[in-house]
């Protein structure tokens, strides 16, 4: 029996043909290694850190834990698919704007979260974002300022000015 | 074929009995890191996570039982009608890894892995829960107290799938509690669901032991005292803690174990008589 897989990701999308795959290879690497996807991050490769974050079929998850093969037939949304046209989304925009950007490892994961918990929730208490966001660990900036850029995604839109 | 992504439950019996040796994966959250860390090198896979019967949860309102399919995930179980029928397993669903973790991850899986720190155990234990399992050659029930054998090792077959477990419903109360080193992402150091039914308490401990522990003899005790005042959930803490078979590990001592499973049982029993 081989372990040459083939099988097609729907990614943003858009159909992706893969081939000759290893049967174990995670999403995230697919991605990244295979489609030429390097939005998604891989730190810690155990679900832990959330730099790897993608929605997958409406959920925001772990493209480290999710076997790539798996994932066929399901949608697969990245941070490269955010705004189809590559121009910055609100989030990233304010992100930007805020300082909550380091050295930027965890910043794809936590734009694609951020995007996920203002969808379902678009006035969240300070308490919800904290919790919405436990799965993402920024190392450098502290969060006081990861957070700020949600307020101010918050604010702005309720304002209708986006 | 090495990785199977059946939509019918009939269909995946059928790859399983094929390939008894198959891994079975569900949300991915034990199974990936196992494979990402290469201590598992799977070959052939079948993936649950389209099979949609798996997926469904049910309220037998004439038997009095919840069926929870082995495929609900633990963001459907934190909130929303199913936290309402079956609030401890709300309480724990809530504690499990992070958002991201919780979208994924599937009460079927806790029970693949049978982790004597899965936090969805102790509440399969406390409520009684029945566990089914079907394979080509029909379906088979098996209480949980029977289902894990020990750390890591249950009683699945070869060939067969966790299907979903029973629970039965209507406890006066039910509660979990669960002690890590922080609020999120953690793994339990101690943990403990009680339930009240009928003035009869019953309380199950995770993280210390091979096993989930049932503390029957404080159940006993607990249940047959007609006033629970401070002293009494006290010594029942007490009493819980010493039907625990904790060890010391990378987590934490048994000591501190112990004397985490004697408060949070403590407290359960005060929240079930101040409720
Ligand atoms: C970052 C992180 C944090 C975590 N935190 C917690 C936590 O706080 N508490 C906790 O309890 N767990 C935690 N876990 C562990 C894991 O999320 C849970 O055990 C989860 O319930 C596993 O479910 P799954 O669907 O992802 O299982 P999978 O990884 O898909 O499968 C796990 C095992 O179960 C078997 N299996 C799956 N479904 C079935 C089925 N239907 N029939 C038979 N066998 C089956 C698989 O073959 C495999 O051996 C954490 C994991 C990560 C990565
Ligand atoms: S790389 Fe996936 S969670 Fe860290
Ligand atoms: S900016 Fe460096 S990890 Fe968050």
């Amino acid at each position: 029996m081989s372990n040459n897989e083939i099988y097609t990701l729907t990614v943003n999308g858009r159909d992706h043909h893969v081939k000759d795959a290893w049967v174990g290879e995670s999403l995230l690497y697919v991605l990244r290694e295979r489609l030429a996807m390097p939005g998604a991050k891989g730190a810690c490769e155990q679900g832990e850190c959330g730099s790897c974050t993608v929605i997958l079929d409406g959920k925001a998850v772990c493209s480290c834990l999710v076997l790539a093969a798996s994932a066929a037939g399901r949608e697969i949304a990245t941070v490269e698919g955010l705004n189809p046209d590559g121009s910055l989304t609100d989030v990233q925009q304010a992100f930007i704007e805020e300082g909550a950007v380091q050295c930027g490892f965890c910043t794809p994961g936590l734009v694609v979260a951020v995007h996920k918990l203002l969808e379902e929730n678009p006035s969240p208490a300070a308490v919800e974002v904290k919790e919405a966001l436990s799965g993402n660990i920024c190392r450098c900036t502290g969060y006081g300022r990861i957070f700020a850029a949600v307020d101010a995604v918050v604010a702005v839109r309720k304002s209708g000015s986006r | 074929m090495a990785v199977m992504t059946p939509t019918r439950l009939d269909d995946a019996l059928e790859m399983a009995a094929g390939n008894p040796d198959a891994h079975l994966l569900s949300g991915g959250t034990d199974f990936m890191v196992e494979v990402n860390f290469n201590h598992r090198k799977p070959v052939d896979v079948i993936s649950l996570a389209r099979v949609d019967e798996l997926r469904q949860w049910s309220e037998d309102r004439g038997a009095g039982t919840i069926f929870v399919g082995a495929g609900v995930v633990y963001a459907e179980m934190e909130k929303g009608p199913l936290s309402a029928l079956l609030p401890a397993l709300a309480e724990a669903a809530r504690t499990v890894g992070s958002p991201q973790i919780r979208a994924a991850g599937t009460l079927g899986g806790n029970l693949g892995t049978c982790s004597p720190a899965g936090d969805g155990l102790p509440v399969l234990s406390a409520l009684d829960a029945q566990v089914h399992l079907a394979s080509t050659g029909g379906t088979r029930t098996v209480p949980f107290s029977a289902f894990m054998t020990g750390p890591k090792k249950n009683d699945r077959r070869p060939g067969e799938i966790i299907t979903g477990v029973t629970i039965p419903t209507g406890d006066d109360f039910q509660g979990y509690s669960k002690v890590g080193v922080r609020n999120a992402m953690v793994i339990s150091i101690a943990s403990a669901c009680l339930s009240v039914r009928d003035g009869r308490v019953r309380v199950a401990l995770g993280s210390v032991g091979p096993v989930i522990i049932r503390a029957t003899a404080a159940e006993e005790w607990v249940s047959s005292v007609p006033v629970v005042d401070a002293s009494v959930a006290l010594e029942f803490g007490e009493r819980v803690a010493t039907e625990s078979r904790p060890i010391d590990d990378h987590r934490s001592t048994a000591a501190y174990r112990r004397h985490a499973v004697s408060v949070i049982s403590r407290r359960l029993l005060e929240r079930s008589n101040d409720r």
